[in-house]
């Protein structure tokens, strides 16, 4: 049996628009996630209430992408914030702890994913 | 205004199998605000996906923890079959749930020996491994390994087990049971284990929710949340309901795991009872998964995710893992917020941290 999954495409600039409802309803932030595809970067902030699933998705570009932070209203998505940073290099402006690249204590320098520090650095 | 001192707490300290740090903010004693890093053993294992087939990364997916192997491999697996349209033998279901409970079983005696060692109960360490050795001896005899496995492939599972081996499976269960039960009540019963955990690492239900935690952590501070009652794979056919502590401090979190033990063996028993006899342990398997899903099961340390995205090629286009290890950092920064110095190790054990799957 599979659970059935609720994705919903918003625009970066309603994500905390839409997040600061869940949190007021008592909706757990269950992960973030980004995904790196060729033309794009997809970013997923999942959460959950009685075992419901609903995910909001945006779409960023490659080159130079940011987001705002949403460690205002869920103060745990600070660690998904700082993964984020460092694997993919995406901006995320006001992380309430922003470790500053140094999320994962590796010699590599953040961001680590290899196509995407290429293309950041000659942005 | 105090004076603040900094206290590094790890990578290593006599409680941590694995390494995570922690830098202490003090006032005195008491710890004001705990920052925590990560990635000492930071490997990567996402971005091998690139490299490797769908099918091969069950093998990856089974190595990203020691103690709850079996757990991730299923996680996995679910994802790819939810995308590939895969419909998994009702018999390969129950296997994957015995496995799955059992590991539940082996991970909570490792923690109830972790934790008893922790503060110094040195024997209840020894005799929680010694019961744990008994449940690895039925993993050794069921899939061949005792810590990491290869028993879970995309479309069913590797390895079969016959009836007589059920039956005496069974019996060895009771074994295990009753000596269980003297470990489970010394921990349930003990003044010193209680006085100990007690009132320690609070974290109310609110703050579980708000902060994400998973699991048993989850469960001890009244949020009755468990991954399985989404009725993945063939817990749609095993009889259960959360089990849960309303005190939300350390000891709570271990009564949580004491309880929970003995709702695996009732599972254990469930699946087999339910297992259909004879028929196949694996579906066919054609083509290459195109689609999305985030699977969620319920390791021993709480919910897992993995989120699988196939691009109709045998090489998966993203593989990403949040482990519950990894969920609940968050609700650890809070409950040592205020806590005492020297109750640092306890709250920490008490989340059961798993460094190898958070650096994944």
């Amino acid at each position: 049996m599979f659970e059935s999954q609720e994705y919903i495409t918003i625009k970066k600039e309603e994500l905390l628009e839409k997040t600061a409802p869940l949190f007021k309803s008592g909706h757990r932030l269950v992960q973030i996630c980004c995904t790196k595809l060729p033309d794009k970067l997809i970013m997923d902030y999942s959460f959950d209430k009685d075992y419901k699933f609903i995910d909001y998705r945006i779409e960023l570009p490659l080159e130079g992408a940011s987001l705002p932070s949403i460690t205002g209203i869920y103060f745990a998505a600070f660690t998904y914030e700082n993964e984020i940073h460092d694997l993919f290099g995406i901006n995320v402006i006001g992380n309430a702890l922003d470790f500053g690249g140094k999320f994962y204590r590796i010699n590599e320098t953040a961001p680590f994913n290899k196509v995407v520090k290429k293309e950041v650095k000659n942005a | 205004m105090p004076n603040r001192t900094v206290i590094p707490f790890g990578p290593h300290h006599p409680v941590l199998p694995e390494p995570i740090h922690l830098d202490l903010v003090l006032e005195d004693e008491k710890v004001v605000e705990a920052i925590p890093n990560v990635g000492f053993i930071h490997r990567g294992l996402e971005l091998l996906c690139e490299k490797k087939p769908f099918q091969d990364m069950v093998l990856v997916a089974e190595r990203i923890c020691g103690i709850c192997s079996l757990v991730h491999g299923i996680g996995f697996v679910n994802g790819v079959e939810k995308i590939m349209n895969i419909q998994v033998p009702e018999r390969a279901e129950m296997l994957r749930v015995f496995w799955s409970e059992l590991s539940r079983v082996h991970s909570h005696l490792l923690w109830l020996g972790l934790a008893a060692d922790g503060i110094g109960f040195e024997s209840l360490f020894m005799h929680s491994w010694r019961v744990r050795e008994l449940v690895l001896d039925i993993f050794e005899e069921t899939t061949g390994g005792r810590v990491i496995f290869d028993a879970i492939k995309v479309g069913g599972v590797k390895k079969n087990i016959n009836k007589e081996t059920l039956d005496r499976i069974l019996k060895q269960l009771e074994k295990v049971e009753e000596e269980y039960r003297q470990i489970a009540d010394v921990f349930v019963n003990d003044f010193t284990i209680a006085h100990r955990w007690s009132g320690v690492g609070l974290l109310t239900k609110e703050q579980a929710i708000t902060l994400g935690a998973v699991g048993p952590t989850a469960r001890a501070s009244g949020l009755a949340m468990d991954t399985r009652m989404i009725k993945y794979g063939g817990y749609d056919k095993i009889t259960m309901e959360p089990i849960v502590e309303t005190a939300g401090d350390c000891y709570a979190r271990a009564l949580v795991r004491v309880r929970e033990v003995y709702q695996s063996f009732d599972q254990i028993r469930q699946a087999i009872s339910k297992m259909p006899e004879g028929g196949e342990t694996e579906a066919k398997v054609t083509g290459f998964p195109t689609g999305e899903y985030f699977s969620r099961v319920e390791q021993p340390r709480g919910e897992v995710i993995y989120y699988v995205k196939g691009n109709g090629t045998k090489y998966l286009e993203r593989f990403r893992v949040r482990t519950p290890t990894f969920a609940n950092i968050p609700p650890l920064v809070q409950m040592l917020a205020g806590c005492d110095l020297a109750d640092v190790p306890a709250i920490v054990l008490a989340i059961d941290p798993c460094i190898s799957c958070t650096e994944r």
